[in-house]
């Protein structure tokens, strides 16, 4: 137990709980308004689901363009079960986020073993492909509702669950990249020759990474469900895939601290600023685009090392778990 | 509708989507990048088309060319801004920032034309052909003939210019290129200009056949385009031509015998087994990583 | 019996034939050389050995056991592990997590037992620290553990890529050009540390130079290859004063 109970430990416990004070304190005394309070889900979905993506993107290196289609695969499995099996709540929705992290665990797999042995710009394309053909099926399909959507499911989701299962994601992402697995797929993204003269088994962490990911994507698509109540195919496209891929940039690739602060804020800027809800999609290319330039740049390198240097005092040089500047 | 009828709607299809993936295929095959924007190029290329046409009132032909002109100086905007910066970062970041241009494109034409889908008036007024029951319509005609001469003529150029030769050599080696005292930047400028010129008369052609504009006209047949360009080998211009064609056709048949909704899944599936197959497509060069 | 033995290794790319019968023979315990001008094929004599490229014909032999042909990871698991002639470092990751690449298949816990953190990730995580800090501190680089890899400089870069390599608890080290860029100090420095490796772990090292000094001072033997054959072979500084082998350095 002592070595759970490192600084650095008690310090993210505490946190958490001072957080989860904080919502609930917000809820109870009605100073968030309704529309706001109906936001809290769709921030843990996001960060779930920015957090698994960042496992692929951020520490293993590989674009994956296709995270939205686990999430349909996982909430139509989980939806479906509790919209058909009639058993309580406390015991359904447990059961009902297992199978949809599972489901999508599964075509994960199925998805990853072909997929993986392309590289780069192909694996891109292929992952947007299967994400469009799992859009196409379940669009076609009776059992999922068709276009018109999948009606009737229980409105479970509230914050108290997502915030667990969004701590859990977040706990469970950042242990295995701190184990030897994570390693071996934080290696791969380095230097993948160099990777494979250690011994390291790229296809196996490729395949884990992307499987993982995949599970957790699975299981936030099952609480979106059980939080709208309908599920539609349309919502699972590309551009949602993009949308979690624009939280993961803005946030940092690699980290995941950066992730749930980035998930935060794009998920309430459309609702802060009203006004600009046209503007949403230019604001989400413009941070793309200058993210990426930004992080190249040499100069703004320097700069960032200069403002943590100050920030950090003594342990300047080099340390930490910052953004990973990926070179060429 | 009998077989060869659809065969041939599948070849007006497949011949949009070879021009377009000329483009792609050579701004790949030169710069070594994906650039995701090439569809949203399309799109633009469409709306210069019919505001020339219609708001300003100019023959079909001045807006064809006003089209081309504007597509060309965008490219290279594009790709002095978004994409010259990152000439040495890894192709994960090169694609995020295409994708984010991809979606920049979009977002203005939203902003500036709204969603709703402007009617264009066809630039190509030539009549079909009836051979028979059988039946071409004027654009495909041209389409047809536009697409190989273009094809033709970009292979020509690369082969037998001093500007083609100096693509050859960036897409070999940009450093080697660049000691041979080949202006890189300047080369890879002209790469996008005539890549995104292309985009333009694919888009007016593309406007006449399909009657319609909108901000998200581009994006999906851009996505096909790459998947004609991988499937022909990425970098070869036959290539390019063959796997539009095939793509057409393949398109053209699952709607008419198997389902309209499907047809893209089936698309991407013929990408996914050719990839998983034979990455280097149809008529492509495979490549060894040196060590 | 010798724990390397190459024979007759061929590698044709497309009618160029790269490595012609090329032979090896390294006795545990040594520190032989492969030197030869440049495009003389000894990169790809060491991708051969490390399964990056597949030989066109040929044997190799690890302390009995064949190898040839197979793939890298499987090599590095037999016993050969190498360094880059461009630094190939993990260079995102910190000093001593480097290191603990090169100790991952040494360990045996799960990815569950990762995940949920049980007792069997802390003990042997301890191990894996206490084991790099070990390595590390061979070659003075424990007071970096903590920076990022990138931010070393060039000399430590190339050492800490050869405490990689000895992570994996190899029973060959390949070292491609290991003094490459290196001042003489820095040269000198590392002649002492890969003596040093080789008394300390009593380990078998293989390197590739073109630092005449560096292969004549430490070398026990050494094996000349010009135009992808062997020109010569033999004892150090009998190879070194061979008019053949001057011939072909400085050409006629």
């Amino acid at each position: 137990m002592k070595k759970l109970l490192n600084k650095k430990n008690i310090i993210s416990i505490v946190s958490a709980a001072l957080i989860y004070i904080l919502i609930t304190y917000l809820v109870s005394s009605g100073i968030l308004s309704r529309h706001y309070q109906s936001l809290l889900v769709p921030i843990g979905v996001n960060i779930i689901l920015a957090v698994s993506l960042n496992l692929t993107v951020g520490f293993l290196g590989e674009l994956t363009l296709g995270h939205a289609g686990f999430m349909s695969v996982g909430a139509y499995a989980g939806c479906l079960f509790t919209v058909y099996a009639n058993l309580p709540v406390y015991i359904e929705f447990p059961i009902a986020l297992m199978i949809g992290g599972l489901v999508a665990a599964i075509f994960g797999v199925i998805i990853g073993v072909p997929a993986l042995r392309l590289k780069g710009d192909y694996l891109a394309i292929v992952t947007l492909a299967f994400g469009e053909i799992i859009r196409s099926v379940v669009t076609n399909l009776e059992i999922t509702g068709g276009a018109g959507g999948l009606k009737g499911i229980e409105k479970t989701s509230n914050y108290t669950i997502v915030f667990v299962i969004a701590l859990i994601t977040i706990v469970m992402i950042s242990n295995l990249v701190h184990s030897r697995h994570g390693r071996a797929i934080c290696s791969i993204r380095d230097n993948i020759i160099a990777s494979e003269s250690v011994g390291i088994n790229i296809v196996y962490h490729k395949l884990l990474a992307f499987v993982i990911a995949a599970f957790f994507a699975g299981v936030a698509g099952v609480l979106y469900g059980h939080n709208l109540g309908i599920l539609k195919p349309s919502t699972f496209d590309f551009n949602k895939s993009i949308e979690i891929l624009v939280i993961v940039v803005l946030g940092g690739m690699g980290n995941i601290l950066g992730s749930i602060i980035s998930a935060t804020i794009i998920t309430l800027l459309p609702e802060v600023l009203r006004g600009l809800s046209d503007y949403r999609m230019l604001i989400y290319a413009v941070v793309l685009i200058a993210m990426m330039i930004l992080n190249t740049s040499p100069k703004f390198a320097e700069f960032k090392e200069n403002i943590a240097s100050k920030l950090k005092g003594k342990r300047s040089k080099g340390k930490g778990d910052g953004n990973v500047t990926i070179r060429g | 509708m009998g077989f060869i009828q659809q065969l041939i709607n599948g070849l007006e299809l497949g011949n949009i989507y070879a021009l377009m993936a000329l483009g792609y295929t050579m701004v790949y095959g030169i710069a070594k990048m994906l650039n995701f924007a090439h569809g949203d190029i399309i799109m633009v290329g469409a709306y210069t088309l019919s505001l020339v046409m219609t708001n300003v009132g100019m023959p079909p032909i001045i807006a064809i060319l006003a089209s081309v002109v504007v597509c060309s100086i965008l490219g290279v905007v594009i790709e002095k801004i978004a994409y010259k910066p990152l000439r040495n970062a890894s192709p994960l970041t090169v694609l995020i920032t295409a994708i984010g241009v991809s979606y920049f494109l979009q977002s203005v034409a939203l902003l500036i034309f709204g969603s709703n889908k402007r009617k264009v008036e066809s630039a190509i007024t030539m009549q079909g052909i009836s051979i028979g029951s059988l039946e071409l319509t004027g654009v495909s005609v041209v389409t047809l003939g536009v697409t190989l001469i273009i094809m033709i003529g970009l292979t020509l150029f690369i082969k037998k210019t001093k500007l083609g030769k100096a693509m050859l050599a960036v897409s070999e080696d940009k450093g080697a290129a660049q000691l041979m005292g080949i202006n890189v930047n300047q080369t890879i400028s002209i790469t996008f200009a005539i890549g995104s010129a292309l985009a333009a008369i694919a888009g007016v052609l593309f406007v006449s056949s399909y009657g319609f504009v909108g901000p998200y006209t581009g994006a999906l047949p851009g996505i096909k385009a790459f998947v004609a360009a991988v499937l022909g080998g990425i970098g070869s211009i036959p290539g390019a031509m063959l796997g539009g064609i095939l793509l057409g056709i393949i398109e053209s048949l699952s709607k008419a015998y198997i389902s309209t909704n499907l047809a893209d899944a089936i698309v991407f599936g013929v990408l996914i087994i050719v990839l998983l197959v034979k990455p280097s497509g149809l008529l492509g060069k495979v490549r060894m990583d040196k060590v | 019996m010798s724990l390397l033995e190459v024979n007759n290794l061929t590698i044709i790319f497309g009618g160029l034939r790269a490595v012609d019968g090329f032979n090896l023979k390294i006795e545990k315990g040594q520190l032989y050389g492969l030197i030869g001008p440049n495009g003389a094929g000894k990169t790809t004599v060491f991708n051969m050995l490390t399964g990056v490229y597949k030989p066109t014909s040929g044997k190799i032999t690890l302390d009995g056991e064949d190898i040839t042909g197979k793939s890298t990871i499987e090599i590095n698991r037999k016993g050969i592990a190498r360094t880059f002639q461009n630094i190939r470092l993990f260079h995102n990751m910190t000093v001593l997590d480097n290191v603990k690449v090169g100790l991952n298949n040494q360990k045996k816990y799960s990815v569950g037992e990762g995940l949920f953190r049980l007792p069997r990730y802390f003990k042997e995580e301890k191990e894996m620290d206490e084991k790099a800090l070990a390595l590390l501190s061979v070659f003075d680089l424990d007071q970096e553990k903590d920076f990022l890899a990138s931010n070393l400089p060039y000399g430590k870069q190339r050492k800490l890529e050869i405490a990689r390599a000895l992570a994996t608890n190899p029973k060959l080290l390949l070292l491609d050009e290991p003094a490459a860029g290196m001042n003489p100090n820095e040269t000198a420095e590392l002649m002492e540390t890969i003596h040093f490796v080789r008394d300390r772990f009593g380990m078998t090292i293989l390197l590739i130079e073109h630092d005449m000094k560096l292969v004549g001072g430490i070398c026990e033997e050494v094996t000349v290859l010009n135009f992808g054959k062997e020109l010569a072979h033999g004892e150090t500084s009998k190879v070194l004063n061979n008019p053949e082998v001057i011939k072909a350095y400085l050409g006629e």
